[in-house]
């Protein structure tokens, strides 16, 4: 900082207390500055790093193959069809079982926000259940629903379930209470209070939800698959171990991997939508 | 106390009679003996005490009183989001249904979720009005609160003066018989406040439904009011009921340049000196 002094007749002495700021632009500075750019960059020097230390033979090829190695494996079962297979089946149970775990726990979630009795009924249940590893559970599902989709489908539906219905209830009852006596004083029937205030009051908390569900639903249909399943990314997975077809483990958990990143940033565009009133997010 | 019961010599016992002068408009609201007593743990708060009060048809009728007198209570109770404990709430209807009221709340009551134009709609279409009467009458409430270029708009995208007028576009755009208004520009400054009062009064002019109007600045009051009640500190009971003479249309600004205005306002402040005195000991005995 420059030091500006003035000597006036009365000797008052002056100093510079605020001045525009002096920015120099690097090279660093324009690149940092695009957001997109941040955002590829960790993953590329991970793996930049990984490739050169497997050519150094810093690392045990047998457990870390090369990102190389891995990409040329990942063309071949392109080709076969075997991955595609695999990854429509994981995508299908958890389409479905997404919609099945999440819909009554948006519905039950908004009524329990609203009626207070429901809430006191069913809150003790969900506080039991929510804790339990929804992995320990497997068993239990298998026995129940089979070794067939229904299983799968279930995992999914339960572990989307629980972050929905908790977040829903959560949303709901943070929603200004002045917009509820907003709506009473208006007259809203019931109906139009869940559709005016209640759904689009929870909005945000209920994306959230449904976001905290698709991660758990992910990692628990590849558990499931697993266990008992002729297809699906999980089946993929664990039959690599069982045949020792290391490559193949990485591109099964590679495309969970990128699987995960399209869900989080197709319902992250989706909450843009729905919650348009909440800008600069 | 006497200008209550002044008051209701000359009001509220000609109007039970069922005959009164032709010059008298006739009684619109009637607190009967409404009293509101809330549980806090098992501590019984009294929040309104008995409250005798008739508002005739088209007044602008004016609350002031120390905080936590109850005035938000009395009229939470005639907007329908409280119950008395005791008494009744009494209006006169002109159809079969009870008369519409329209409320416009105390701060942030417009949906963040909802355009302004959607806002101003609420209420018809709650009660599913036809859409070209809804766009109708949006539009012209919109343009006469100045939001027309911001029909579109969502709340966050709006000063805090702004989001005030879509909440009074849309108590009015409700058309309704009475309109409640609880501390409408309380959290607004100045200069908004001053052109918010002065807007509030041009639209008010045009239909002149009666109004209950909630505030806990005499200036304001004696600004807009036809008659101002003031009330005790807790529990709430009134003071005094104050007419105010001044001839309408009222302009904001000329208004408080008058000599009689300033008197007024001294006066009222009279008889509110010693309750908000009271309320302040009150909650310094309480905190």
């Amino acid at each position: 900082m420059t030091l500006a002094t003035h000597d006036n007749t009365t000797q008052a002495t002056f100093v510079t207390v605020a001045e525009p700021k002096r920015t120099r632009r690097s090279f660093a500075d324009g690149v940092f500055a695009d957001e997109h750019v941040m955002m590829v960059l960790s993953p590329v020097a991970l793996l930049l790093i990984w490739e050169i230390a497997g050519r150094l033979g810093l690392i045990d090829l047998r457990f870390f193959p090369m990102p190389s190695q891995i990409f040329t494996e990942l063309v071949g079962v392109m080709s076969s069809g075997e991955l595609w297979l695999n990854t429509t089946a994981s995508l299908q149970r958890l389409a479905i079982g997404f919609v099945l775990g999440g819909a009554p726990a948006l519905a039950l979630g908004i009524l329990m926000g609203l009626v207070r009795p429901l809430r006191l009924f069913v809150d003790p249940l969900v506080a039991a259940t929510y804790p339990v590893p929804k992995s320990a559970i497997l068993p239990l599902i298998l026995l129940v629903f089979g070794l067939g989709e229904a299983s799968k489908v279930v995992m999914v539906a339960i572990g989307v379930f629980y972050p929905v219905i908790i977040n829903t209830t959560a949303g709901v009852l943070a929603i200004n209470r002045t917009y509820l006596d907003v709506g009473k004083h208006f007259r809203a029937t019931p109906w139009q209070t869940f559709r005016t205030i209640a759904l689009p009051g929870a909005m945000p908390f209920i994306m959230t939800g449904f976001k905290l569900g698709a991660g758990l639903g992910l990692i628990l249909i590849a558990i499931a698959e697993m266990i008992g399943a002729k297809r699906g990314l999980g089946y993929m997975i664990w039959n690599a171990w069982e045949i020792l077809q290391v490559e193949m483990m990485y591109i099964g958990i590679l495309v969970i991997a990128v699987i995960g990143f399209i869900v989080t940033i197709l319902l992250n565009q989706l909450e843009r939508w729905m919650v348009p009133w909440q800008s600069g997010r | 106390m006497s200008s209550v019961l002044a008051f209701q010599s000359s009001d509220g016992t000609a109007g039970s009679a069922g005959r009164r002068a032709a010059a008298d408009p006739p009684i619109r609201i009637r607190f009967v003996g409404t009293r509101k007593t809330f549980m806090i743990g098992s501590k019984p708060f009294v929040a309104l005490e008995e409250l005798n009060l008739d508002v005739a048809e088209g007044t602008f009728f004016c609350i002031v009183g120390p905080s936590g007198c109850g005035k938000t209570t009395l009229l939470r109770i005639l907007a329908g989001l409280e119950s008395p404990s005791e008494g009744r709430v009494e209006c006169s209807r002109t159809g079969k249904e009870p008369p519409r009221m329209s409320m416009v709340f105390q701060g942030d009551s417009i949906f963040p979720w909802m355009s302004v134009w959607d806002n101003a709609a609420y209420a018809l279409r709650l009660r599913g009005v036809a859409h070209a009467a809804i766009k109708e009458t949006v539009d012209y409430y919109l343009d006469r609160t100045g939001l027309r270029r911001f029909a579109d708009y969502y709340p966050h995208q709006l000063s805090g003066g702004m989001k005030q007028r879509v909440s009074i576009a849309r108590a009015f755009a409700n058309d309704p018989e009475i309109l409640l208004m609880d501390e409408p520009f309380s959290a607004l400054d100045e200069q908004n406040k001053t052109l918010l009062q002065e807007e509030l009064l041009r639209i008010w002019e045009e239909t002149r439904k009666t109004v209950l109007f909630i505030t806990h600045s005499v200036d304001e009051a004696v600004t807009l009011g036809d008659r101002i009640m003031v009330m005790t500190a807790h529990p709430g009971r009134v003071k005094a009921i104050i007419d105010v003479p001044f001839e309408r249309p009222r302009s904001v600004l000329e208004l408080r340049a008058e000599r009689s205005y300033g008197e007024l306002v001294y006066r009222i402040w009279g008889h509110l000196r010693d309750e908000v005195q009271q309320a302040r000991d009150q909650q310094q005995s309480n905190g």
